[in-house]
């Protein structure tokens, strides 16, 4: 499909669109979503949803063999008042509401963690602070379950760090009453050998807002699963993403939106820069919209700015629609190299060339960043990625 | 005084598998305080030239020397060039997304000055010459070349020669697709880096209305990869009345006899 290496600035790839009465989203998975690992076979590579992924840098989290060892992972939650912190057994009524894991590493996740951690938003409370939740690696195997819950017309930003070294699947659910409003940051700065995989559920309550944000810089290999479904009409998400992929580091972001709900709206975008031999980034947009869904509008898009030689993209973005009442839906992708002539124009002005490159990706990226809305989030991640560039361009 | 020497210049591109030389010897030397106007057809070469000069990686140089002030300009660095003293106004400026034109200027002068300018002196600096040039001061936010208008990239590109005040200044047919009204206020910019007296000013033209504008101390023809022929203002007038033609048959008949040549 669209595997786009190399191509120069401003060209674009296609993916598909599909107009079918059989989803091909599901049907590409090889099972069936389940919360039980034994539903999935281990997986070779070749399947649709493993075949960007290198399975031999799982640590074994795909096959069954990476067992939980004791230093995993802290988890500390800091909340401001109206916010209740409880830690759960594997039988709480509120686990895996907002979805079931959809391959293997999930499900072992689900079926492995053994406490989850539930942080719940009372109705129509509105926090001025946000929450933050910070997990850090110690340097052995861990699974993990996160819910977030906002009961109706509540609003709250939380932020999940994700820092150290680690070998972590975990899964969070998000789950949004009617017209309640979320934002959620997720950043993955890991040190550079933690593997990190997961899938993030939204279900977006009648009226509700969902804004996620993810932002992917470190590991070794961080694969994740953003997915956003509506139990309700009227409701909006916007998934913003952001990844800078180093040499060797493999970076995959598996996003679907299930339009299974009538007037909901969807927005995604996702920037990527690359550098360095052996630098993979894996983008999947998938969206479905239902026959149920008329009145839908939805836009995906990832770009990727590709720095060096050595580096590769994989872009598949993918467009289902079973019914034809809708407002809009809209797909682009395009992977360009870092454009020689915008180079010579910068340096015709006497900026030296490694500067020159960083202006451009910080550009990049800055386009991104101002859409996101939360002014002490935008600067951080700004002078995250002046780190980013420093360190290494 | 600054001075930019090019001598016996010879360039040439890759282009379908083959070598093409496009300058094919030059000769020119341009002093600080004056203006030469290179005039010529189409496909002459005086793009190939002012990107030669700048270090465009497209461009190899074959054989030739060029000096600015006795420094060897073809061993610099493109950004290089730029900081010893030379500015190129391009004809085409690249859209760069995402970076504005206010960090843009800045960063740039900060390199070709060596230090960042004083910001409250800055400011005032950049309000100032935008007026001079008629620009919205909102202009400072849009992001670099995008979305501008050709006028606009014009103004831009002036703008910077006015900001970074270079040693010698290279405008390449800055007024192609100008109304008069925007080409009266690029020249009006042009002209007031000329009267510091500071600048040497390389005008790259095909038309000879912008001379009206800015009075060249030498005008030269540019024909088939090196100057046809120089004079005074006064050559410029014989362009406008008799063209290109006399110097373009040159051209063509050299080109029909190695085409003779080959067969």
């Amino acid at each position: 499909m669209a595997e786009a290496q190399n191509i120069p600035a401003g060209s674009t790839t296609a993916g598909s669109i599909a107009v079918a009465a059989e989803s091909t989203v599901a049907t590409r998975m090889s099972a069936p979503p389940s919360f039980d690992v034994a539903d999935f076979p281990v997986p070779h590579g070749r399947e649709e949803e493993w075949r960007f992924t290198p399975l031999d840098r799982l640590r074994g989290l795909h096959d069954g063999t990476a067992v939980a060892t004791g230093d995993g992972v802290k988890v500390v939650v800091e909340a401001p008042a109206g916010v209740t912190v409880e830690t759960v057994g594997r039988d709480d009524a509120r686990l895996g509401r907002a979805g079931a894991p959809v391959d293997r590493v999930a499900a072992q996740a689900y079926s492995s963690f053994r406490q989850a951690s539930v942080v719940t938003v009372a109705k129509e409370a509105v926090l001025t602070e946000p929450v933050r939740i910070a997990v850090h690696g110690q340097g052995g195997v861990a699974y993990g379950h996160q819910v977030v819950e906002l009961g109706a017309f509540a609003e709250a930003v939380v932020v999940i760090d994700h820092t150290g070294d680690a070998v972590l699947a975990a899964n969070v659910e998000y789950i949004l009453g009617d017209g309640a409003k979320l934002t959620v940051v997720s950043v993955q700065d890991w040190d550079e050998d933690a593997v990190h995989v997961g899938q993030h559920n939204a279900l977006v309550g009648r009226d509700a807002s969902f804004k996620s944000v993810v932002v992917t810089f470190g590991g070794d290999l961080v694969r994740l699963h953003p997915r956003v479904a509506y139990a309700g009409p009227g409701g909006e998400a916007e998934l913003f993403g952001l990844y800078f992929t180093d040499r060797n580091q493999h970076q995959e972001h598996r996003l679907l939106v299930d339009h299974n709900t009538p007037h909901c709206k969807s927005n995604v975008a996702y920037k990527g820069a690359l550098q360095g031999d052996g630098a993979h980034a894996v983008w999947i947009g998938d969206v479905l919209i239902q026959a149920a869904a008329e009145g839908t509008d939805t836009y995906e898009m990832n770009r990727n700015l590709v720095l060096t030689d050595g580096a590769r993209v994989d872009s598949v973005p993918n467009l289902e629609i079973e019914t034809g009442e809708i407002v809009g839906a809209g797909h682009a992708s395009a992977t360009g190299r870092f454009d020689d002539e915008q180079l010579f124009y910068l340096q015709s002005r006497g900026i030296p060339a490694e500067e020159a490159r960083r202006l451009v990706v910080r550009g990049f990226f800055a386009e991104l960043v101002q859409q996101i809305g939360l002014p002490d989030v935008e600067a951080r991640l700004l002078d995250k990625i002046e780190a980013e560039l420093e360190a290494s361009v | 005084m600054a001075t930019l020497e090019i001598r016996d210049l010879h360039v040439s591109v890759e282009a379908d598998n083959a070598t093409k030389e496009i300058l094919k010897g030059v000769d020119l030397t341009v002093k600080q305080g004056e203006t030469h106007a290179i005039m010529g057809p189409n496909g002459s070469g005086k793009s190939t030239l002012a990107y030669s000069l700048a270090g465009h990686p497209k461009y190899t140089i074959t054989s030739g020397t060029v000096t600015l002030d006795g420094e060897d300009v073809l061993e610099m660095s493109v950004d290089e060039r730029a900081r010893a003293g030379l500015f190129l106004a391009m004809q085409y400026p690249v859209e760069i997304p995402g970076v504005s034109v206010s960090n843009f200027l800045r960063t740039s002068a900060t390199a070709v000055r060596g230090e960042a300018p004083k910001l409250r002196t800055w400011v005032k600096e950049v309000k100032e010459t935008m007026a001079g040039l008629q620009m919205d001061p909102a202009f400072a936010e849009r992001n670099v070349n995008e979305g501008f208008s050709g006028g606009e990239k014009k103004r831009h590109e002036i703008l910077q020669l006015e900001l970074l005040k270079p040693k010698v200044a290279i405008l390449d047919e800055t007024d192609s697709g100008l109304d008069v009204d925007a080409l009266r206020i690029v020249s009006e910019g042009v002209n007031r880096v000329r009267e510091s007296g500071e600048v040497g000013t390389l005008l790259i033209t095909h038309y000879t209305r912008i001379l009206r504008y800015i009075k060249p101390d030498f005008v030269h023809v540019f024909a088939n990869g090196r100057i046809a022929e120089s004079g005074g203002a006064e050559l410029a007038d014989k362009l406008e009345n008799e063209g290109y033609e006399a110097y373009v048959k040159g051209g063509a008949a050299s080109g029909a006899n190695s085409g003779g040549a080959a067969a």
